[in-house]
């Protein structure tokens, strides 16, 4: 037949990957630019489906990518810079070696620098394309706000970071786009709703870090590069989204007279504006005012193929959504010093609720304590000295489960000193099947629109009155036993002796075995899903096995958690008992 | 900011007599003094961006006086020992030879090895070209030791080896070597603790260093500084030189998304998998959760001893009385950190999630119910044996029952009533056991040890046991003896009583006996590798042969084919079909299996099952293919025997794990419709005695009821 003899792993899938080294040769890079540039592109490693193919027979761990990915880097023009970076480092350690500061002067101007810009729209076409990957960007920047400002990297870009996370939290209130919150042992998680996508990021608690030594900063740097660029961006678009000014300016002050207030003893100039935006009391400035009656009544129009009912539930949505908004508006809430106030004025301000704090605590209070029109009081501490009529004094955590709630849930349970109820995470959606804390159920209940917390606790006395009556009924039952043995035992002497007269054989009346009709089937249909198993094939029967698995162990879980939490509530509820029969006593 | 090498000087003193090592010493010091040097240089420079901008210029000048002293230092040592010997030599010329006018007869040679004259008399020679004698030196040891003893100034007095004359120190020449060797100066009157004095400071002093008029140059403008700066300003004007722009610090952002294009999502590759989100919390990472999602202190130290890798929450849920009391959390970062490592590093890869709803995967086979009949429940336990039933066999009318045990026993057994007939104490364990099927003869073949043996059971109709009897007694010998594999015996008349009629004797125990559907002829297998393995027998002409010639592998078992005349031989892992009319192999049947056990034949004749120790159970399809139509892994252990019924569509199969699995088994007659096959019923009764559960299995040839043999010693009857 001839034709050239066809060589192995020269087409096909082992032409389409490319390992790291080779990659690395081919863009001529080292490996730390190699890395950066990946970080930068957004390259990441790709499994192969046959990995022994595409590893030319062998079965050694490599790492392998995309060869279009690495012919896409080559045309970069990311990567001359790089290499002119390497250039500038040479020229500038020749400088110093021979000590020609004048050199080093004129180098160091001329220091190769490069744009971002053309990355982040290559990698998001699209704004929606950016917002969908904005969560690790928002963590990222908010982490590295967080950090000291010596030591583990560039100042400027731990200031960008604050800056841009600042921006960001202050575009969040303006739209009143949070919709959870969530207070986790590793910090705060947020979810925001940003033009229909769910964005979500998580805060660590205010504390100084301990750095880790095992942890290369360089790629959390790269990254952070990265990810700035990309925040500022999404947050100029955001802002002119909503015709807010970016960068953003404070509602009717201007710069001028923002000096010579108490600005001046609070920071220096440079850097109390950021410090006033950071506050996050002040609203924003926007290019064009907005007019009282902004709240068009949208027209509705029914989308094709939904039924009346969906369309009833969307609506339903909204409603509850608005609502949520709006739940905190009208309120003023004053937060003690001891609370996190950055976290809670923010959530309390994406709510629509007024918020202010010790002058001395931080810039941009706008009320004192002793404002009479203050509702709530967020406070931290065992107990209060002196409590002001016609206030709430409520913990932190009632912020956080009102927002999840949807709803401002009963002050009773959040008072300072309190145990407090357990707080659960908004982000779980119990499916069919699942384990459900009580908690969460009484929550539903109470987003029903039913009453159920006060129920509840009715019940619980109720319950304990039960408990009582329980223990007098088991007082007599116990004395009703003791009687009724009595009587039986003479019916039995009674009877022996009426017997002893009759002839001691007996016929005994036979037992009709009642068959159970249902359990009978059952039965026979669970033995003939047995036997259908045993007539499964191999693969279907291993597939099969596996998801059985699963669903065990679902419900295994599942009922381990119950199991635990009965336990633990009977334990309380003893305890209880025994308090209150000491008090008793 | 000059620094005199003050210290350094001082260093060098204490060993003047080893220069080489002195001078290695001293680099050594210097290295040490720009290792510090570039170690704190190497410090400030941990990451390499910043490395440059580190490297402050004010670490610079130091080093740099230390360069420039180090290498003026090391001469002035190099030199050292040279000096010394200078001064050596001027010490004696000061001393020894005081006038000049004298002659200098010391050295006109130069520096030479003075070895080269050592067989000479003289050392070079003087103005004259007259030879320089040398001292004469013909001291001998004791020469020596007697000017050792006597000499007072022996040990002043050393040999100079350029002229070889003896020399005697001076007490001056004696002092400095003393004080060479204490490592002190050589001068007596330097101090070395002088104050020091800057001469070259930062201060400007008053008075120049040097007397020299300044030059005329630097009083007159320089006419290539003036070029130079003209041509600056030339290109200042023209706007050629620009100052330096004040650098932006802070990014400009703009809107990046004002012309967006949907179309070019990600057009350069398809196999684009976005990274996919972190997981979000659940209750249990709250500060405050339900006490349900608290770990007890086992689960807490079974975290603990978990592989970070393998746990499923990376924290231990805590609870926390109030926001105040929570601490940070340590692993922020690292979380952060390994996020950063999965987006950069971990390769992606699209997995399809199998969604299936498992019912779907349950094959929808038809109801057990609508397949009936098959037996459902234990009716009968035949007990009797004291040890395990191998096997059994039934008599074609299905009145009758046989089984034979370990116990050296064969029973004869009622059906209906379970009542044990007969028994049949023989010489040893019974193998196999074969009820004649032909219904007009009343014999049983049973394989003990080395013999089988035909027995007459006596039971039931007399007539039809007479006639058996009869038949056997007609038997007329043949003229010519032929030769036999087996020996032919007939009863003793002990044997007789018992039942026994004919005994066929082998050479080797006996594995198994079948019959053929006639009656007339049987097959035994016996344990043996050679061809002599299996043989047929004709009871009618009391007549043996061995059919193969070679030995194919070690027989399983052999069956008769029910209408053909074809016979099936199972060997460990294949079953062949031979022709008996042509005497020919026809098909050779691929089980799949490891080690068959057993074999049954459909009453149609054109499908086989086969079971195997490896709990499989193969059925063949003779017309369709020598693979198993279907392989069956319903046992969880050895299958010990396999059966068809006769009339029902039904087989069942008996294994080690004490269970019998009765299966529906349809054959179609269309051809082209492949076999229903279906399990009905899982028959459960017999207990495991020595890991040994059901060991044979037999349906009643017109009942759908299965008989059962188990290790436990009985025989169980399900209907």
């Amino acid at each position: 037949m001839g034709g050239l003899e066809k060589k192995k792993y020269q087409r096909g899938s082992a032409t389409n990957y490319i390992t790291r080294n080779k990659a690395r040769k081919k863009l001529q890079l080292s490996l730390p630019d190699f890395r950066r540039l990946c970080i930068l592109k957004g390259i990441y490693p790709h499994e192969p489906k046959h990995k022994k193919k595409v590893n030319k027979g062998s079965t050694a761990a490599r790492t392998f990518y995309l060869l279009k990915d690495i012919k896409f880097l080559l045309h970069e023009p990311i990567v001359n810079k790089f290499r002119e970076y390497k250039v500038f480092v040479r020229k500038l350690r020749k400088a110093y070696g021979k000590s020609e500061w004048s050199t080093v002067e004129r180098l160091k101007d001329n220091k190769p620098s490069y744009k971002l810009d053309h990355i982040v729209k290559e990698r998001y076409p699209t704004f929606i394309d950016a917002l969908r990957d904005l969560d690790d960007a928002l963590s990222m920047c908010f982490l590295f706000s967080t950090f000291p400002r010596t030591g583990k990297c560039h100042v400027q870009i731990i200031q960008l970071c604050r800056r841009l996370s600042v921006e960001f939290l202050n575009y969040v209130i303006a739209s009143r786009s949070l919709r959870k919150v969530f207070l986790s042992i590793k910090g705060i998680y947020y979810q925001a709703e940003v033009l229909g996508q769910p964005i979500t990021w998580i805060t660590p608690y205010a504390f100084a870090h301990d750095h880790p030594t095992d942890v290369d900063y360089r790629v959390m740097a790269t990254f952070t590069e990265f990810y700035t660029t990309l925040l500022g961006f999404v947050n100029f678009r955001l802002y002119h989204s909503l015709n807010l000014l970016y960068p953003p300016k404070i509602e009717g002050q201007s710069e001028v007279e923002l000096k010579p207030t108490e600005g001046e003893a609070y920071a220096m100039d440079s850097e109390s504006y950021l410090e006033k935006l950071s506050a996050l009391s002040a609203s924003l400035a926007r290019v064009v005012a907005p007019t009282p009656e902004d709240d068009v009544e949208m027209d509705e129009f029914p989308v094709e193929g939904e039924t009346a009912e969906q369309m009833d539930a969307r609506k339903k949505e909204q409603e509850v959504l608005e609502k949520q908004k709006k739940l905190f508006e009208g309120l003023r809430f004053f937060l003690n010093r001891e609370v996190p106030r950055e976290p809670l004025a923010f959530i309390i301000r994406c709510f629509g609720g007024q918020v202010s704090w010790d002058k001395s605590l931080c810039i941009g209070a706008t009320y004192d304590v002793s404002d009479p029109s203050i509702t709530h009081q967020i406070v931290d501490r065992p107990r209060l000295e002196q409590q002001v009529v016609g206030r709430y004094y409520l913990q932190p955590q009632w912020v956080f489960d009102s927002v999840n709630a949807k709803l401002c849930l009963p002050v009773a349970d959040y008072f300072p000193g309190v145990l407090l109820p357990p707080h659960l995470s908004p982000f779980v959606t119990e499916q069919e099947g699942d384990y459900i804390p009580p908690e969460k159920l009484k929550l539903l209940a109470m987003q029903r629109g039913e009453n159920a917390g006060e129920e509840s606790e009715e019940e619980e006395e109720e319950e304990e009155e039960d408990d009582n009556d329980d223990d007098d009924e088991e007082e007599e039952e116990e004395e009703d036993d003791s009687e009724k043995e009595e009587e039986t035992k003479l019916k039995k002497m009674e009877e022996q002796k009426t017997q002893s007269k009759a002839l001691p054989v007996k016929v005994t009346a036979g037992k009709v075995r009642l068959e159970d009709k249902q359990r009978l089937e059952q039965e026979q249909q669970s033995e003939e899903k047995r036997l259908a198993i045993m007539m499964m094939k191999k693969r279907e029967k291993y597939l099969y096995k596996k998801i059985m698995f699963g669903k065990k162990r679902k419900v295994r879980e599942a009922n381990k958690l119950a199991e635990k939490r009965k336990a633990h509530d009977t334990a309380i509820k003893e305890e209880k008992k025994k308090n209150k029969k000491a008090r008793r006593a | 900011m000059e620094q005199r090498p003050l210290p350094g000087a001082a260093a060098a003193a204490p060993e003047p007599e080893e220069p080489g090592t002195e001078s290695d010493d001293l680099t050594d010091s210097e290295e040490s003094v720009y290792s510090g040097l570039e170690d704190s240089g190497s410090d400030s420079s941990t990451e390499e961006e910043e490395e440059e901008e580190e490297e402050e210029p004010k670490d610079s000048p130091p080093s740099q006086a230390h360069v420039k002293g180090a290498p003026r230092k090391s001469r002035n040592l190099e030199a050292d020992p040279a000096l010394k010997e200078n001064q050596h030599l001027l010490l004696q010329n000061e001393y020894e030879q005081d006038s000049s006018d004298e002659e200098d007869i010391r050295n006109t040679v130069g520096n030479i090895p003075m070895e080269w004259y050592q067989d000479f008399p003289h050392i070079g020679y003087d103005l004259e070209g007259k030879k320089i004698y040398k001292p004469i030196r013909n001291k001998d040891e004791l020469d020596k030791f007697l000017e050792k003893m006597e000499n007072p100034d022996y040990w002043r007095t050393v040999q100079d080896k350029m002229t070889g004359a003896d020399i005697k120190l001076t007490d001056e020449q004696v002092d400095l070597v003393h004080r060479l060797q204490k490592g002190q100066f050589g001068d007596v009157h330097f101090d070395p603790y002088e104050p020091a004095i800057d001469f070259f400071s930062h201060e400007v002093m008053i008075h120049p260093v040097t007397n020299r008029p300044a030059d005329k140059r630097s009083f007159i403008p320089s006419l290539i500084e003036k070029e130079k700066v003209s041509k600056l300003v030339h290109a200042i004007k023209m706007g050629w030189i620009k100052p330096r722009k004040p650098k932006e610090d802070t990014p400009s952002y703009y809107d990046l998304w004002a012309h967006e294009d949907p179309n070019s999502i990600l057009g350069r590759h398809k196999m684009h998998v976005p990274a996919p989100k972190m997981k979000l919390p659940g209750h249990e990472e709250s500060y405050n959760p339900p006490p349900e999602y608290l770990p007890s202190e086992e689960e807490k130290l079974a975290w603990e001893q978990q592989e970070p890798a393998e746990r499923k929450l990376n924290f231990v849920p805590r609870q926390y009385r109030c926001l105040r009391a929570v601490p940070a959390y340590s692993r922020f970062i690292h979380e952060r950190f390994e996020r950063c490592l999965d987006l950069y590093l971990c390769p992606r890869q699209r997995k399809m999630r199998v969604n299936v709803d498992p019912e779907d995967l349950i094959p929808k086979l038809p109801k057990p119910r609508d397949l009936q009949p098959f037996p459902t429940t234990q009716a009968l336990v035949y007990r009797g044996h004291s040890s395990l039933v191998r096997c059994l066999s039934i008599c074609p009318g299905g009145q009758w029952l046989v089984s034979g045990s370990d116990d050296c026993t064969v029973r004869f057994w009622e059906v209906s009533t379970a009542r044990c007939m007969k028994t049949l104490p023989l010489a040893g364990v019974v193998k196999s056991i074969a009820w004649n099927p032909n219904p007009t003869i009343r014999l049983v073949a049973i394989a003990v040890e080395q013999s089988v043996l035909l027995v007459n059971p006596s039971l039931g109709d007399k007539l039809l046991y007479g006639a058996t009897d009869q038949l056997l007694e007609s038997y007329v010998a043949p003229e010519e003896e032929r030769v036999q594999p087996v020996q032919w015996v007939a009863a003793t008349t002990e044997e007789h009583g018992k039942g026994i009629r004919l005994v066929i004797q082998h050479s080797r125990p006996v594995k198994q006996v079948t019959w053929h559907g006639k009656g007339d002829y049987f097959a035994s297998v016996l344990a043996d590798n050679s061809n002599m393995q299996v043989l047929i027998h004709q009871t009618s002409k009391r007549w043996s042969q061995n059919p193969f010639r070679k030995s194919k592998g070690l027989v399983q078992c052999v069956l008769f084919h029910p209408i053909r005349p074809y016979f099936f031989v199972a060997t460990q892992r294949y079953v062949r079909v031979y022709n008996l009319l042509k005497q020919e192999l026809t098909k050779k049947l691929m089980t799949n299996c490891k080690w068959v056990s057993s074999m049954a034949i459909h009453p149609g004749g054109d499908n086989i099952i086969c079971g195997s120790y490896d709990s499989k159970l193969a059925w063949f399809d003779l017309d369709l293919s020598t693979r198993p139509y279907q392989l069956l892994r319903h046992h969880k252990k050895a299958l010990r025997s396999v059966a068809f019924h006769k009339h029902y569509p039904l087989f069942a199969s008996g294994s080690d794990d004490g269970s019998v699995i009765v299966c529906h088994g349809m054959v179609y007659n269309d051809l082209l419709q492949n076999p229903l096959l279906v399990p009905v019923k899982v028959l459960k009764g017999h207990a495991l005695t020595w890991d040994l559960g059901v060991l044979d299995v037999l349906f009643h040839p017109t009942q759908p009821w299965v008989f059962s043999s188990g290790a436990d010693g009985t025989v169980r009857l399900f209907t």
